[in-house]
């Protein structure tokens, strides 16, 4: 109790993606004081926006590994994480096709891995079942996992954090830590926005996570940064896919292969690739990608080469895997420093991070609780309310969301049918996320075929009504100002 | 579902030029009851944001401004009993014509006697063209940047690269020249013009901008915001040619490299819609697939003058207004296809026996000393021919058809 009174957190966690919410999140439900640091101007900025969402069953990766275990854990923990916080999404099955009857050993090898790893009811089907399950896939053979499924990969962290806000956690945006010191038996963190101190520290810094553990004196970890680039259709494509369909992996790349996504809203993500790039922040699109992703996916989906994409993107994965040696595989490492107790690395949280999140949460809590005595709040309210979106209700439901607050009764972006209310309420998040890609992640604003086009100049005077000023509009934060002063007029 | 709560003669979906004109003729052609949905607060869609000379030569005779050109409309519109609703947007039309239409005042269900499609168009965007590199602030649309620029007095940039030469994209070059911002130069990867001749006169040369014909931006640069663009020549397939990239330093990329007429709306009503304009297949009455669903203006297909579109409004106007007072026509059984050098020709059909119809047509490229021939596609007969010194890809041409019609006819412009 005395640490709340000097400003002395019980524990910070460094870096807001899914894994450092979950963990924020699950050590809300204790009697801490707490406090997340994130460098960008909004949550999921890194490696948790850009990515397949998918809720991965776990047979991807060697059975044994941490990767494995806190895969398959985290797969029986999601769907119901994400129904406490009314978070999109479905368990929709998945397909690992192979095109040729050679391929079908692969499928067996996947299975036998999962089946060691626990992962459960995968099973190898012919033809005709592939056909039942996805008109739209080919293949001889597949690999069928019933409990894979999608979901909003910034959504979740969102939720997961606000959750976490509703149950005395902090949030700070805009707060890369710049240095770290250990004093009176605190890590005292340096940021922009002002010194943090700590009894113990998550560092869940994603791809920066060995630099953040290098300012406290742990030279231990090298990520190598592996760009992955994605497509994006447009949702009335012509084509419904109603679940991931996935390649057999190829042996000599340290993915999945390029494979086939539906999102919960009706649009196909086709990718990613695998490019080990220099600079952990080059998340660049490249022709000659580009026109691979097509090739690839027409392979897996030949109606593909026929549909229009909407949006690029691409997605930075922080593997521990050297591109020139090697190794193909490298572990999570989730583990307190022996250097500086009190301190735990989570270090090479790539796929499958994302479902492992709240496993990994509940192993930081257990650590976490080793050294302190955890107690358990009896008001700690896991839920966090759906918001329906206005798109997605009926007739009287939109007039009655209307006649209580005329914001619902203005249109704001008219691919994906945004209301100003939902513009409002983004904008009005507890955390003080108000950039441009922070309302698009929000409310689906500019993800539609028009890219923006059209909400921009509206979301542009909503912030400008919500009292942020015209220069201080950015795309994400940072230097990525829209405007440089009014004209003259 | 909810019951529609009121119940319109004609319903026009959209309060630019073409909507204004509709709402206008349905009333000259008798309609009682009028509803005008704008989405926008105000009426005249994107002419408010089109504050450059060069609207209403053809329909008022001189040439105004975009703000203008919208007000002698609307002068005409309030002298008329037409219920305008602005900042209410349609969000969905059934076949049977409901209209589900959301504003600040309500959401409701409106049943239309007959409906003018009227949305007009959205841009093309750096996805759609596929342009690689990073995804920093400062690329805008060139619709985008006018509204930011024109309507909200917002600087948006200091030095812009402009891609395409569509006629927004032109006008955009000389607007921010005005304010002050360096335009570095307009690159088209065709071998012409996409906007009018006169905006590539006025707005470029007067400014001594320079237009790069055959080349493309090929990478967008920049964590935060544009840092700068490559730009390569492109081969005749369009292709970048390696080894002719040069880096442009800038903050700004401004896109006019299309537009797209937006028939979102038209879709969920089942209208059936043309390869070649990407607006619906009308008759000579600008009647949808869908009976009683009219369509005109930029939805239809993209003008290069707006005064086009509200002369296709007030006629689509007035048709939806005889269609709701119970006027059938007989259904469009010739088809009219484009030849040879033909980008599209519209109508796309037309009643059989039909005399005197004319029809609005694009080229593919720019052609010298040409003949346009209207054909038989049966017997071979020429219907009609008219002469041209010169027809561009961006201007809307005419050709009028005397004799009555029976079989498929096929437009062609041969060198």
């Amino acid at each position: 109790m005395s640490a709340k009174k000097n400003g002395v957190y019980d524990v910070i966690v460094i870096g807001g993606g899914a894994v450092g919410c979950a963990v924020l999140r699950e050590l809300s439900r204790c009697d801490l004081k707490l406090l997340l640091l994130e460098r960008e101007a909004d949550l999921a900025e890194g490696i948790s926006k850009g990515n397949s969402g998918v809720i991965h069953a776990g047979f991807n990766v060697p059975a044994g590994s941490l990767k494995a275990k806190t895969n398959v854990a985290g797969l029986g923990m999601i769907y119901g994480l994400a129904g406490e916080l009314g978070v999109p999404h479905r368990k929709t099955g998945k397909l690992v096709v192979a095109l040729a009857d050679e391929d079908r050993s692969r499928l067996e090898e996947l299975k036998a891995e999962g089946d060691k790893s626990g992962v459960p009811d995968l099973e190898i089907v012919d033809e005709a079942a592939i056909r039942h399950l996805e008109p739209l896939a080919r293949g001889r053979w597949a690999l069928y996992s019933p409990h894979t499924g999608i979901i909003s990969p910034y959504e979740l962290t969102v939720a997961l954090a606000e959750c976490a806000w509703q149950n005395g956690a902090e949030v700070l945006l805009e707060a890369p830590v710049e240095a770290v010191v250990f004093r009176d038996g605190c890590f005292r963190l340096s940021t922009p926005k002002g010194t943090f101190a700590a009894r113990r520290v998550v560092n869940s810094a994603g791809l920066f996570s060995d630099d953040v553990a290098r300012l406290a004196g742990i030279d231990d970890y090298r990520i190598f940064p592996y760009r992955g680039e994605y497509l994006i259709t447009d949702k009335d494509c012509g084509l419904r896919l109603g679940l991931p369909v996935y390649p057999v992996p190829p042996r000599d790349d340290p993915g999945l292969g390029i494979h086939i996504t539906p999102t919960l809203e009706g649009n196909i993500i086709l990718g990613p690739s695998v490019e080990p790039v220099d600079d952990k922040r080059d998340a660049a699109s490249t022709r000659i990608v580009m026109a691979r992703l097509k090739a690839e996916a027409a392979r897996l989906m030949p109606e593909l080469s026929r549909v229009s994409f909407i949006h690029s993107y691409a997605g930075i994965r922080p593997k521990l895997v050297d591109p020139s040696g090697k190794d193909r595989f490298g572990d999570f490492i989730v583990e307190e420093s022996v250097l500086r107790p009190g301190w735990i690395n989570l270090v090479g949280i790539e796929s499958p991070g994302l479902t492992a999140a709240p496993a990994i949460a509940e192993m930081v809590a257990g650590m976490i609780g080793v050294r302190m005595d955890l107690r358990w709040k009896p008001d700690f309210n896991p839920v966090r309310p759906r918001r329906t979106r206005f798109a997605h209700l009926g007739d009287d439901e939109r007039a009655e969301r209307v006649a209580r607050d005329a914001d619902s009764g203005e249109m704001v972006c008219r691919c994906e049918h945004v209301t100003r209310a939902e513009v409002v309420a983004a904008l009005r998040n507890p955390f003080g996320a108000r950039a441009m890609d922070a309302v698009k992640r929000r409310t689906r604003c500019g993800m539609g075929r028009c890219q923006g086009g059209f909400c921009t100049p509206r979301i542009v005077e909503i912030l400008q009504d919500e009292g942020l000023p015209a220069d201080r509009i950015t795309k994400r934060g940072g230097g990525s100002r829209l405007f440089f002063g009014r004209l003259k007029g | 579902m909810m019951d529609p709560v009121e119940t319109h003669d004609v319903v026009v979906i959209g309060g630019g030029p073409a909507g204004l004109a509709a709402a206008l003729g349905a009333r000259r052609a008798g309609a009682g009851k009028v509803l005008l949905v704008e989405r926008d607060r105000t009426l005249g869609g994107i002419l408010n944001q089109c504050v450059h000379d060069g609207f209403g030569l053809f329909l008022y005779k001189e040439t105004i401004s975009g703000p203008e050109y919208a007000e002698r409309l609307v002068e005409d519109l309030v002298r008329e009993p037409i219920k305008v609703e602005t900042g209410a947007m349609v969000l969905d039309l059934t076949p049977d014509r409901v209209l589900r239409i959301n504003s600040r005042s309500g959401y409701r269900l409106v049943q239309a006697g007959a409906v003018v499609l009227a949305m007009g168009c959205r841009e093309r965007t750096r996805e759609m063209i596929e342009i690689p590199g990073t995804r920093p602030a400062g690329v805008f649309t060139a619709g985008s940047a006018q509204n930011l620029v024109n309507l909200q007095n917002l600087r948006i940039g200091n030095e812009a690269v402009i891609l395409g030469s569509g006629d927004i994209g032109l006008i955009m070059a000389r607007r921010l020249t005005f304010e002050g911002v360096t335009v570095r130069g307009v690159f088209e990867i065709l071998s012409w013009a996409s906007g009018l001749e006169r905006n590539v006169r006025q707005c470029l040369m007067d400014f001594g901008i320079p237009l790069e014909l055959r080349s493309t931006v090929v990478e967008i640069r920049g964590r935060d915001r544009v840092e700068s663009v490559v730009v390569a020549r492109v081969d005749d397939k369009l292709m970048p040619i390696p080894g002719t990239e040069s880096v442009i330093p800038c903050d700004t990329l401004l896109l006019s490299v299309g537009l797209i007429p937006e028939n979102e709306l038209s879709k969920r009503a089942g209208v059936e819609l043309s390869p070649f304009t990407g607006g619906a297949i009308v008759d000579q009455g600008l009647m949808t697939s869908v009976a009683g669903v009219f369509s005109c203006g930029n939805v239809l297909h993209i003008h290069d003058v707006a005064d086009w579109a509200s002369y296709e409004g007030f006629a689509a106007g007035e048709s939806a207004a005889r269609y709701a007072a119970g006027e059938r026509v007989a259904g469009g059984t010739v088809r009219i296809s484009p030849g040879l050098n033909i980008k599209y020709a519209l109508p796309q059909l037309l009643t059989a026996g039909t005399a005197g119809a004319e029809w609005s047509f694009r080229t593919m490229r720019p052609i010298r000393n040409t003949q346009v021939i209207v054909k038989g596609k049966t017997t071979g007969k020429v219907y009609a021919r008219k002469k041209f010194g010169r027809l561009l890809p961006s201007e809307l041409q005419k050709i009028k058809v005397r004799p009555a019609v029976e079989e498929d006819l096929e437009v062609s412009c041969h060198d």
